[in-house]
């Protein structure tokens, strides 16, 4: 009988030789006359047990990891194809803790399925929403999306239901779709998985979004830095178009839409969402002044629904199981669940998707085990390069929009980074202003000259160069950014600085009593 | 192993045309133009600019806005070695310090043989893994000085 047997394509599987692992898996099978048919999935984000092997038994899929190479001839002597002891087992893949407490709504088929296979997407509930959103139309679409209570989960956090609205309600021959998939913040893979893992619920997830707001046309822009995300887009695109459900009347309806994939050149500012129109456009990826939305003027002039690969690939699960099922989970006005990403030094590194309300304690300790180089954790920095660096002392902050708001944090993309004790803060915060000023699109003065001269304060200030006095210009010179810039990239840069300046002011030399005492 | 043709006009043409239909086709052409020539040369900007029906300044202005962009056919091999915060945290910068200096080159740079050029990037997604690195479409994650010795003598073969 043949054994089928998992293992991840995703590039973080990738990255730690899952590839040479499935070769020498094939090879060793065949030459001792085994039957087996490996299937390459996405990976079900628990990267430290990558390369996980995966075998498929009566009782559910047992796995084994991390697989070396050489663990193979091992591996095969203990009978792992029919789920033989080795002390590399790990039981029921879905029994392991970091698996099993997740609430995987948006993630509920990456590192199951085989994402270059549209009938194993519809095997697993794959088109469901799509089919209920043909039934239901343009108008329920909305409402529903509406009702779930969905944010942007790109960062911003702007409901959905009330973009895809105005695009709607906006006249014109012809609107699009963009995907917003330039994942650039450091901490953040969340988009990736879904493309390599999932590629078809992004898929599914614009067709829904051009069905409701009648656009017939989608575009989805993937940051260069993401060959293997690009490839699996392109192949899934493809075969969803084979299969009638890409392209004139989908699955048979009254219903035309298409896509195809845009990549970038590395430019980080064109993850804004105005950027990365420009970008699409062929343009410079400058930053465009709001208002004109995009809901209204966006791409090529025409309405445009921007939204980030999560918000897409979270609208059909909404649709298949109804508004409400989604919007019990979570707290407050921050409904649903987050996947979120742990990452840098991390024994736990990975993809963890659950309701919004769990505190970044339980994250970085419980969940994420600490540091991998064991030391104890000091700083984490949330939501990417512009988010804020947050000590121990507030890691009792649920996970939550307004929450990180009023700690003056932000959760952006949901990327958490761990830092243990040996971080330099004020090299980070002279960092992040290092970023903005290689990453500024230059359209803005406040961004473009503001965080050069902010390289230049932190040089001064860590020199000792009259510490007191530059300390406050960099005060007001972050407020200048954060209240005079055009876009998060000048107007967010102050939350990594400014917080690590409060929380760790004894790596700026400097008391936070004498910061107030020169006030 | 990605192996360039020098520029010619003719090949650039042929580019411009495979993609010239297209709406915003400009990010496309760019993209096939390095992939053939290892750059975007200043002669198939201008070959843009007129297919497009667009000024020489705005192309210019585009080519030179993107990072991956370059002016210049690099080494035989790019390895790019991710610099941003999650693998600041799990020790890149010494790895990055021990790349340059294995290499003989700063980011950014080439060696004197040609063989590699070095550069930085801002997040390679593989932050659960860091520190990361890609040579072509190559990723390498949980670096430490053995792993990346052998991808930098991956990248020199």
């Amino acid at each position: 009988m043949t054994v089928r047997v998992y293992i991840s394509r995703d590039s973080g599987a990738l990255c730690v030789g899952a590839e040479e692992v499935a070769t020498k898996l094939r090879e060793e099978a065949e030459r001792r006359g085994l039957a087996i048919d490996i299937v390459r999935t996405g990976s079900r984000g628990m990267y430290w047990l990558e390369p996980l092997v995966e075998i498929g038994t009566e009782r559910g899929r047992i796995g084994y990891g991390p697989v070396a190479v050489k663990d193979i001839d091992g591996l095969l002597d203990a009978g792992f194809l029919q789920g033989g002891n080795h002390a590399k087992g790990l039981g029921l893949v879905e029994d392991i803790p970091f698996f099993k407490n997740q609430t995987r709504l948006t993630f509920a088929r990456v590192g199951i399925t085989d994402p270059r296979s549209v009938a194993d997407y519809r095997a697993h509930d794959g088109y469901a929403g799509l089919m209920k959103a043909i039934e239901v139309g343009p108008e329920t679409i909305i409402e529903q999306v509406t009702t779930s209570g969905l944010r942007g989960r790109g960062g911003a956090g702007f409901p959905t239901g009330i973009k895809w609205k105005t695009v709607s309600q906006t006249i014109a021959a012809q609107k699009y779709i963009v995907c917003n998939a330039d994942e650039g913040d450091s901490g953040t893979f969340a988009d990736r998985m879904i493309m390599e893992g999932d590629p078809f619920v992004l898929i599914e997830g614009m067709t829904i979004a051009g069905i409701a707001v009648g656009a017939t046309y989608g575009y989805i822009y993937i940051r260069s830095e993401y060959p293997h995300s690009v490839e699996a887009m392109e192949i899934a695109i493809e075969e969803a178009r084979k299969a009638g459900m890409l392209g004139r009347n989908i699955a048979g309806s009254e219903y035309s839409f298409d896509m195809e994939v845009r990549v970038g050149a590395g430019a980080y500012v064109c993850g804004e969402e105005t950027s990365l129109l420009e970008s699409v456009e062929g343009k410079r990826g400058e930053v465009r002044a709001k208002p004109p939305l995009p809901a209204h003027i966006g791409l090529f002039g025409k309405p445009t629904v921007i939204n980030n690969v999560l918000s897409l690939a979270s609208v059909p699960i909404i649709m298949d199981k109804g508004a409400e099922f989604y919007r019990d989970y979570g707290m407050g006005r921050s409904r649903g669940t987050m996947p979120i990403q742990l990452a840098g030094n991390i024994k736990h590194g990975g993809l963890y998707e659950t309701a919004f309300g769990i505190t970044l304690g339980a994250l970085v300790d419980d969940i994420g085990g600490g540091t991998r180089s064991g030391r104890p954790v000091r700083a984490v920095q949330v939501g990417g390069p512009l988010g804020a660096y947050f000590p121990r002392a507030l890691f009792d902050t649920p996970f939550d929009y307004e929450a990180f708001t009023a700690a003056d944090g932000l959760i952006g993309h949901g990327g958490i980074v761990v830092f243990d004790d040996t971080v330099d803060m004020a090299k980070m915060a002279r960092f992040a202003m290092e970023f903005c000023a290689i990453e500024s699109c230059g359209k803005c003065t406040p961004c473009r000259i503001g965080s050069a001269r902010g390289m230049e304060l932190m040089d001064k200030i860590v020199a000792g160069e009259e510490r007191a006095a530059n300390l406050l210009v960099l005060e007001d010179l972050c407020n200048t950014m954060k209240f005079g810039s055009l876009c998060a990239l000048g107007g967010f840069t102050p939350y990594p600085v400014m917080s690590a300046l409060t929380h760790f002011p004894e790596d700026f030399g400097a008391e936070p009593k004498r910061l107030q005492a020169a006030e | 192993m990605p192996i360039y043709e020098p520029f010619n006009a003719e090949r650039a043409q042929e580019i411009i045309a495979r993609h010239r239909h297209r709406d915003g086709a400009a990010l496309p052409i760019f993209h096939e133009f390095q992939a053939t020539f290892g750059c975007v040369p200043n002669e198939a900007v201008v070959l843009t600019a007129e297919a497009l029906n667009l000024s020489r300044a705005e192309m210019h202005g585009t080519v030179t806005f993107y990072h991956d962009f370059r002016k210049t056919p690099p080494g035989r091999r790019v390895l790019k070695i991710c610099r941003a915060e999650a693998c600041q945290a799990a020790g890149g910068d010494k790895l990055a310090a021990r790349a340059e200096e294995k290499l003989g080159v700063e980011m950014g740079g080439t060696t004197i043989d040609e063989r590699v050029t070095l550069e930085a990037v801002y997040c390679l997604g593989l932050c659960h893994s860091s520190p990361a690195a890609m040579l072509e479409n190559r990723v390498y994650g949980m670096l430490d000085e053995e792993r990346l010795d052998a991808v930098l003598k991956e990248a020199q073969a």
